[in-house]
């Protein structure tokens, strides 16, 4: 049985930041997380991939090993493989790590479960060698594996950011097949001055694109009727793009249709969501310090609205302050004053 | 179960290689990788076949979300790509379960 002021649940960036600034404050921490190594899925492995694939990662991922590092401290317990399974009166977490049960009090808990890819299911998507642009990402990340004579279908900046990737790497995809159309793209393009930093997203992605083209990657815009062929695993993706019919051979596909928020463990304990248009997904409510209609339990990060992983840390921060308080460590005014510097990072 | 893999392995892990079977053939896979990327690469696909319907299944999310790339590792089915390799792992594929109705 374990016991700590805050339990955290997931060591991403928005976790990973949580913890660090609740055992600042001087809150005894438990940090259980599901994988190996702590990092989330945008940092997966961050430690040991760094110095072996930074360069084709860029300083998006290789900017994950601050946060590690943060977390090893005193006042933080980081349980390794351990996979939540169910929360008890709010305030008790029953997990398993190792294949054995266990159990944790906490007087807060806070989620910091993350995104998962928007399932989007066609004909063949479940074919073996058919697999989510993220897990492509996971496979580049922690092993250094790459998917050739790729096929990628979808939307969102993930996408170019894989193909772009995969470009350094030396396997150029052999085709884009997107499903977004120059209207959706003029939609997306209004969210654009509320987003954060989003000018700077859009330049990034300009410069994806441009990685791209210098190698002749096939882009196809506003492709429909998309299936993936094959008996025992993935070997053509076939689709239309206006009235012409498309066969591209290939031996892996990778899929991406934007991340939603994982609210698997926040709906376990009934916490209420809400349906955000812009993001088209269901979202906790939560207020400006990440808490709950749940009392003693908050949601910081992916988890609570997608944001992107620099918003994530600041979620994070802001909630461990609230908590901190909430339990006496820190004043209403030291706590203002604290995330004060952190409100003026997410707004830029 | 194919032989000549799409998944390359950039050859930047530094790993040494340790023995693991699957479904009884003698793989040498990087110690401490990520299991199911590393089956990926030594040419295993599917990992599985489903009980229901028999059809084939590898990884697909790579994050612990989807349950596609179950593996069984010491008499339990478990996700591969939750694991890692460890020396003298014996895998096999799960029993594909009595349905074949599709």
């Amino acid at each position: 049985m374990h016991d700590a002021d805050l339990i955290v649940i997931g060591a991403g960036p928005a976790g990973m930041a949580a913890a660090r600034r609740a055992a600042e404050c001087g809150l005894a921490v438990l940090l259980l997380d599901e994988q190996p190594a702590p990092g989330g899925q945008i940092y997966r492995d961050v430690e040991r991939a760094s110095p072996l694939r930074g360069d084709i990662l860029g300083a998006d991922f290789t900017d994950g090993l601050a946060p590690t590092k943060g977390i090893e401290r005193a006042g933080i317990t980081h349980l390794r493989g351990a996979v939540l399974w169910q929360i008890e009166n709010g305030h008790r977490v029953d997990f398993s790590q190792g294949g054995v049960a266990a159990m944790a009090v906490g007087r807060h808990i806070l989620l910091a479960t993350g995104a998962l890819e928007r399932p989007m299911p066609l004909p063949g998507w479940t074919l073996p060698g058919v697999m989510t642009a993220g897990a492509a990402q996971i496979l580049l990340k922690q092993s250094g594996i790459v998917c050739s004579n790729a096929v990628l279908i979808g939307l969102g900046p993930l996408l170019y950011l894989v193909a772009a990737q995969m470009v350094r790497a030396g396997t150029p995809p052999k085709a884009l097949v997107e499903t977004q159309t120059a209207c959706n793209l003029a939609h997306a393009m209004r969210h654009l001055g509320g987003a954060l930093r989003g000018w700077r997203y859009l330049i990034k992605g300009l410069r994806l694109l441009w990685e791209l083209r210098c190698v002749g990657v096939a882009r196809y815009a506003g492709a429909t009727k998309i299936a993936i062929d094959g008996d025992i695993s993935a070997q053509a993706v076939t689709f239309q793009c206006g009235a012409q019919r498309h066969r591209t051979p290939c031996e892996t596909v990778l899929m991406h249709h934007g991340v939603v928020p994982n609210t698997r463990a926040a709906l376990s304990v009934n916490i209420p969501h809400v349906w955000d248009a812009g993001q088209q997904c269901f979202a906790p409510q939560v207020d400006e310090w990440g808490r709950t209609k749940l009392q003693g339990i908050s949601i910081a990060g992916d988890g609570a609205g997608i944001g992107g992983a620099k918003a994530a840390i600041c979620a994070g921060e802001l909630a461990a302050l609230a908590a901190a308080c909430d339990m006496g460590k820190l004043s209403e005014e030291a706590r203002d004053s604290a995330a004060r510097p952190v409100r003026r990072r997410l707004r830029y | 179960m194919k032989t000549a893999s799409p998944y390359r392995d950039l050859g930047r892990s530094g790993s040494i290689k340790v023995h693991v079977r699957f479904d009884g053939a003698a793989l040498m896979l990087p110690e401490g990788e990520n299991l199911a990327g590393a089956l990926l690469v030594a040419g295993i696909l599917p990992f599985r076949h489903i009980p229901v319907s028999g059809a084939p299944r590898g990884p697909f999310c790579m994050m612990g979300a989807c349950y596609d790339c179950f593996v069984q590792l010491d008499g339990t089915v478990k996700q591969a790509c939750m694991l890692r390799v460890v020396a003298g792992m014996d895998i096999a594929m799960p029993p594909a379960g009595q349905a074949r109705d599709a």
